[in-house]
């Protein structure tokens, strides 16, 4: 790597300046990681390991286990989860607009207002639909 | 070889004690919070809590600690390995690594940037995949149940809380966590916080912060009495310790979020002398204790909802509600001009 040592280049440089405040983000991701795998293999080594069968076998209440877990499940947890990605959506695209709110004035305001009008119509319609219902 | 000191390795050296800065006091903090938290249910309770190892049971964190580093780590025959390793280092590295734009004072702040509150929002959203990965990877009938009900929960709530933070934002105009505590910042001292301007969206709020933690009362994921643990089940020794510190760690965390949204970060409550000579740090760790508190107030007061209610709230209740409340926020500030430059 290329970088001028003299710190002052790297404050005027805007992408080495972006980058430099995600470097200690990485350095924490590193850390964090390590401290969790250093913390997992210490115990792993210290502690004695008596591995047996019904040890390792899944816990289901003093039963053998009858079969394999992933068995199907509930329809509704996927709806869940589509919603989800929807408003989540919707949720990514307001942060950019409510930060510059100031700069697009009352034309933007309107046209988020819209898109959120249609949304809101999709929204009843799952809420008709029995989308949310769980009983 | 000194000017390779001074232009590298220095400032890497700066960063990673600052980072330790960061990562020890928090993780004394989640030791002393399981402490705080059965002293203060058995408070409410007229019992006594842990009192037998040290003095005021002080101790005790460290013995539970150690008594988890001793056992033996037990990986299920079914279970995929990888994965079942996995997950629980990476509930706790998120739950640390969300740290690193917490603001803790004025300009105490590893990385000060300028989509803070956008990271934050990514790191909690990230949280989810511990929990489905644990639950899918135990391959135990329990574990697979609550990581289902986790996984679910956790994303419902996250969508009000997500519409929530845009009200504030709103008001702020900024996505920099120092941004949005100074705006809190005017002549009324803690009238001038958000809490009390946005008062149904701070309520909003932290309830969701109950719900995305699988708090009580929604702690359906760990309903004991019908899923015994829920998506941890299959888990012992270091592993386990791994997901109770990030759990604890993502608590104190959603409470600092609230400080910092609602209660003003670190500011002092009234902008005068006694109450400006306590330093930043102070006040801002006072307020996330008071979360807490009310976090463990909460779980000795109410009784546990049930999933169809849990939803209920979330989708049929909290989602209208914030929607409508960013609609109502900006059109105020459109109509009377006070949007923020």
């Amino acid at each position: 790597m290329a970088i001028d040592t003299r710190s002052t280049d790297l404050e005027w440089d805007p992408m080495n300046a972006l980058l430099a405040q995600y470097l200690p983000i990485l350095i924490f991701i590193g850390i964090a990681v390590g401290l969790a795998g250093i913390i997992l293999t210490a115990s792993f080594i210290v502690a004695r390991q008596y591995p047996d069968m019904e040890k390792l076998s899944q816990y289901e209440c003093g039963f053998e286990p009858f079969e394999d877990a992933r068995t199907k499940f509930d329809v509704r947890f996927y709806l869940v989860a589509i919603l989800f990605i929807i408003f989540d959506l919707e949720v990514a695209f307001l942060f950019p607009w409510a930060v510059s709110l100031g700069q697009i004035g009352i034309f933007g305001f309107w046209s988020m207002v819209v898109f959120l009008g249609v949304l809101t119509v999709g929204f009843v319609y799952e809420w008709k639909k029995g989308a949310l219902e769980w009983e | 070889m000194a000017e390779f000191w001074t232009a590298y390795l220095w400032p890497l050296l700066w960063i990673v004690i600052k980072i330790l800065a960061i990562v020890v006091p928090l993780l004394l903090a989640v030791a002393y919070l399981t402490l705080a938290e059965r002293k203060v249910l058995s408070a409410m309770q007229m019992r006594r809590g842990p009192n037998v190892v040290g003095p005021f049971g002080l101790l005790q964190p460290i013995a539970d600690g150690m008594k988890l580093f001793f056992k033996e780590t037990i990986i299920p025959s079914g279970a995929n390995r990888g994965v079942f390793i996995l997950a629980p280092m990476l509930t706790f590295s998120l739950a640390l690594i969300a740290w690193a734009v917490i603001p803790v004072g004025a300009g105490l702040v590893l990385s000060d940037l300028n989509v803070g509150i956008l990271y934050l929002f990514a790191i909690s959203s990230l949280g989810v995949y511990g929990v489905l990965m644990a639950g899918w990877a135990s391959n135990s009938k329990y574990a697979f149940l609550g990581g289902l009900r986790s996984a679910a929960q956790m994303v419902s709530y996250e969508v009000s809380m997500g519409f929530v933070i845009i009200t504030v934002l709103l008001v702020v105009g900024s996505l920099n966590l120092s941004d949005i505590v100074m705006a809190q910042k005017g002549s009324f001292g803690m009238f001038n916080w958000f809490w009390l301007p946005l008062l149904p969206m701070a309520v909003i709020f932290f309830i969701s912060t109950l719900a995305e933690t699988n708090r009580h009362p929604f702690d359906l994921p760990e309903a004991e009495a019908e899923l015994v643990s829920g998506y941890n089940v299959e888990y012992s020794a270091m592993t386990f310790a791994l997901f109770f510190l990030g759990e604890y760690a993502n608590m104190i965390l959603m409470s600092a979020m609230t400080s910092i949204l609602f209660l003003g970060g670190w500011l002092p409550p009234f902008d005068i002398a006694p109450f400006t000579w306590i330093p930043g740090p102070i006040w801002f760790a006072l307020k996330i204790a008071f979360c807490l508190f009310i976090f463990i107030w909460v779980r000795g007061t109410f009784p546990r909802y049930r999933y169809d209610q849990l939803m209920r709230l979330g989708w049929k209740v909290f989602l209208p509600i914030s929607l409508a409340a960013v609609v109502i926020v900006a059109g105020f500030l459109v109509t009377f001009d006070l949007v923020p430059a």
